[in-house]
């Protein structure tokens, strides 16, 4: 198959359906209204489903129907929609439905503005609905991963039963790249739990996450909890550049993880040794392997369109080894090469 | 006449007395003498042979404690 | 000899859990029959919602999705949506209803989602002990409302059926109450219309049925369903307001 052009939204939108995705739930907002009117032009006229809700409240709730009935579902928002959305993930993720959200990111807070940002990093690994759940986070770092990415979620969701979002930036969703998709959908998984009506099976089938034992409530908790330490050692995500002989690592994720590798190619220019970590899950994040690639480093430069988001779980990873600084642009600003350069040379002992 | 017969699924009722209140022939009441499993005063039937097989108290039971027949004759 | 009433199908074993009394239960049973009359059981879904009702996935018969508080229309939606075949219905209380969820039930029959909607108005918040819902009628008197709603600072109670029969996709909007044998009969007959509504592809139906709180309420089983004839009834006026002739 050969590469088409395609802007981002519409790139995912593809991937989506062609993994087999049969039904959209969504409502607009920018950057990732292309997303939602792509499934709208293509779920109608080829037997999907294609619902504009009302709300991000009531998509995501629909969404959570949808995969109770035994659907393979997505929804797709950005920053505030995804914040609306946060009670149905926490529904989703303690009634362990396999749902795909694509998170499409732009600075906030609040109504904040619509070019692309990274602040929603703690919004989407750490999320505001209320519980001990998780969600899966991959990051994609342009037009072709991510359409690599919205299909691993749908596999990932169906394998652990369990919300998967894939943050795009809003670079992502706005730009256009040349991608090749995968035409194949994903097999269809047995869904023995689905409550779409009992049709002759033995047992009644109930979507709940309502338990109000405090010793099964518990252990529920503790399953989830074996779930998502089963998902850091399975399915954890990174890429790493260069990292061997650097002296200096970089740690970015996203589409700025790209302008931060071209940064290291100037300073290797220079005669300085960088590389770059980008994981590729934001949750589960991979900490033992960044601790490992940063073992022996000068120190550690965190790059990100916030003030310093994921520099946390950095940190947490890295835990003192190695010194941590932090470079980060936001409210829809994206920083330049130069800027991280600049950055890496500040930090650099007698420079 | 009609005749019927009315059986309480005794220990699933909470004696909330909306049967009692509905008989059009007066023929249940609360047994105040004793409590049942779930400790409530279970509804009885008193008079049984006054029975017209009209349902009223079981279309309006809320705990779907009550059958009914149709004795026929 | 013959059995003229029993229990139906269309419920499990499990007791219900509601106080006694509590007409939550008569409401049960009539959905309950009327899938069973109409042979519905096997691939009916029930969405359950917050509030007395919460655990009503224990007591029908069928599979059902637990939805969050108010957004029951929403994920009846999406249920409906991909498993068209399935029948679909909420059951809902006026707290989750008429106040949280105003949004999702107003535009699930903006949409003439073909589901049934039972929506349950006792005029208060049972489950967490008796507060004001917006169905709370003028003076009367609820833990958040303790000197009696006050329609000047807290408004006048909204008519759901009244607003959701103006919606051009909603197909049968009926509001009935299960005070005695008569109305509890004629509930029954608008529940099964609802369904019919749903088997014949014809849209978003929803029937609403007063409903007692007498522990909420303060009084008597049997003085609760009084004050559904004396004060609801006047208010919240019984009968239809909107059928578009598609149940049969």
């Amino acid at each position: 198959m050969a590469k088409i052009l395609m802007k981002g939204n519409e790139a995912i939108a593809q991937a989506a359906v062609s993994a087999g995705c049969e039904a959209f739930f969504g409502y607009p907002i920018t950057p990732q209204n292309e997303l939602i009117e792509y499934m709208a032009k293509y779920l109608a006229k080829n037997n999907g489903v294609f619902v504009q809700a009302e709300s991000e409240l009531a998509a995501i709730n629909m969404v959570y129907g949808a995969a109770g009935a035994g659907a393979r579902v997505m929804t797709s928002s950005s920053s505030p929609g995804i914040a609306l959305k946060q009670e149905g993930i926490s529904y989703c993720a303690g009634a362990e439905l396999p749902v795909v959200i694509v998170s499409v990111s732009r600075g906030g807070p609040g109504l904040g503005g619509i070019l692309p940002s990274q602040a929603d990093y703690n919004q989407a690994t750490r999320g505001g609905g209320n519980g001990d759940y998780k969600v899966m986070v991959l990051a994609p770092n342009g037009v072709q991963e991510a359409t690599e990415l919205v299909r691993k979620a749908f596999e990932l969701a169906e394998k652990y039963r369990n919300p998967v979002m894939v943050m795009a930036d809003g670079i992502i969703g706005q730009m256009m790249e040349p991608v090749e998709i995968n035409p194949e959908p994903l097999p269809p998984v047995d869904r023995p739990w689905a409550a779409e009506g009992q049709r002759g099976r033995a047992q009644r089938n109930v979507v709940n996450s309502m338990n109000l034992d405090a010793y099964k409530l518990e252990q529920h908790n503790r399953d989830l909890q074996a779930k998502y330490e089963r998902m850091e050692r399975e399915d954890v995500m990174y890429e790493t550049v260069q990292t061997d002989d650097a002296d200096v690592l970089l740690v970015a994720y996203g589409t700025p993880s790209r302008i931060v590798k071209s940064a290291i190619a100037t300073l290797r220019e220079q005669g300085i040794k960088a590389g770059l970590f980008r994981p590729k899950t934001l949750l589960p994040f991979p900490s033992k392997q960044l601790k490992a690639a940063a073992q022996g480093k000068q120190f550690v430069l965190v790059a990100e369109l916030s003030l310093g988001q994921m520099l946390v779980d950095v940190k947490l990873a890295i835990e003192g080894t190695v010194p941590v600084h932090f470079y980060g642009r936001t409210g829809g600003v994206i920083f330049e090469p130069s800027e991280i350069v600049d950055a890496v040379k500040s930090h650099r002992k007698g420079d | 006449m009609i005749k019927g017969r009315v059986s309480f699924n005794e220990d699933t009722c909470k004696g909330c007395g909306l049967c009692v209140s509905v008989c059009p022939v007066k023929i249940l009441k609360l047994d105040t003498s004793r409590v049942n499993a779930i400790g409530y005063t279970p509804a009885f039937c008193f008079e049984p042979e006054k029975c017209i097989a009209c349902s009223s108290c079981a279309l309006i039971c809320p705990d779907v404690v009550i059958t009914v027949e149709r004795l026929e004759s | 000899m013959s059995v003229i009433f029993k229990k139906t199908k269309g419920l499990t074993d499990t007791p219900f859990t509601y106080c006694p009394g509590c007409t939550h239960g008569i409401i049960h049973r009539l959905v309950a029959e009327v899938l069973e009359e109409l042979n519905i059981i096997d691939r009916s879904v029930l969405i359950a919602s917050v509030g007395c009702s919460v655990m009503s996935y224990e007591f029908f018969n069928c599979d059902a999705v637990q939805a969050a508080h108010g957004r029951a229309p929403a994920v009846a939606t999406g249920v409906k949506r991909v498993r068209p075949d399935s029948i679909v219905f909420t059951y809902q209380g006026d707290g989750d209803l008429a106040s949280i969820g105003t949004g999702e039930i107003v535009q699930a029959a903006h949409r003439g989602e073909n589901i049934t909607v039972i929506f349950v108005n006792n005029a208060i918040y049972g489950m967490t002990g008796g507060q004001m819902a917006p169905t709370t009628l003028p003076g009367q008197v609820t833990t958040t409302s303790p000197y009696g709603r006050d329609t000047h600072l807290q408004g006048e109670p909204i008519r759901i059926s009244e607003m959701i029969a103006t919606i051009p996709g909603a197909a049968f909007v009926e509001r009935v109450t299960v005070v005695d044998p008569l109305t509890i009969r004629k509930a029954k007959t608008a529940i099964k219309k609802a369904f019919e509504v749903q088997l014949r592809n014809g849209g978003f139906s929803m029937v609403e049925v007063l409903s007692s709180c007498n522990i909420g309420w303060g009084l008597s089983p049997v003085d609760s369903l009084k004050f559904i004839k004396d004060k609801m009834v006047p208010y919240y006026p019984l009968g239809n307001f909107k059928d578009k002739g598609v149940q049969s």
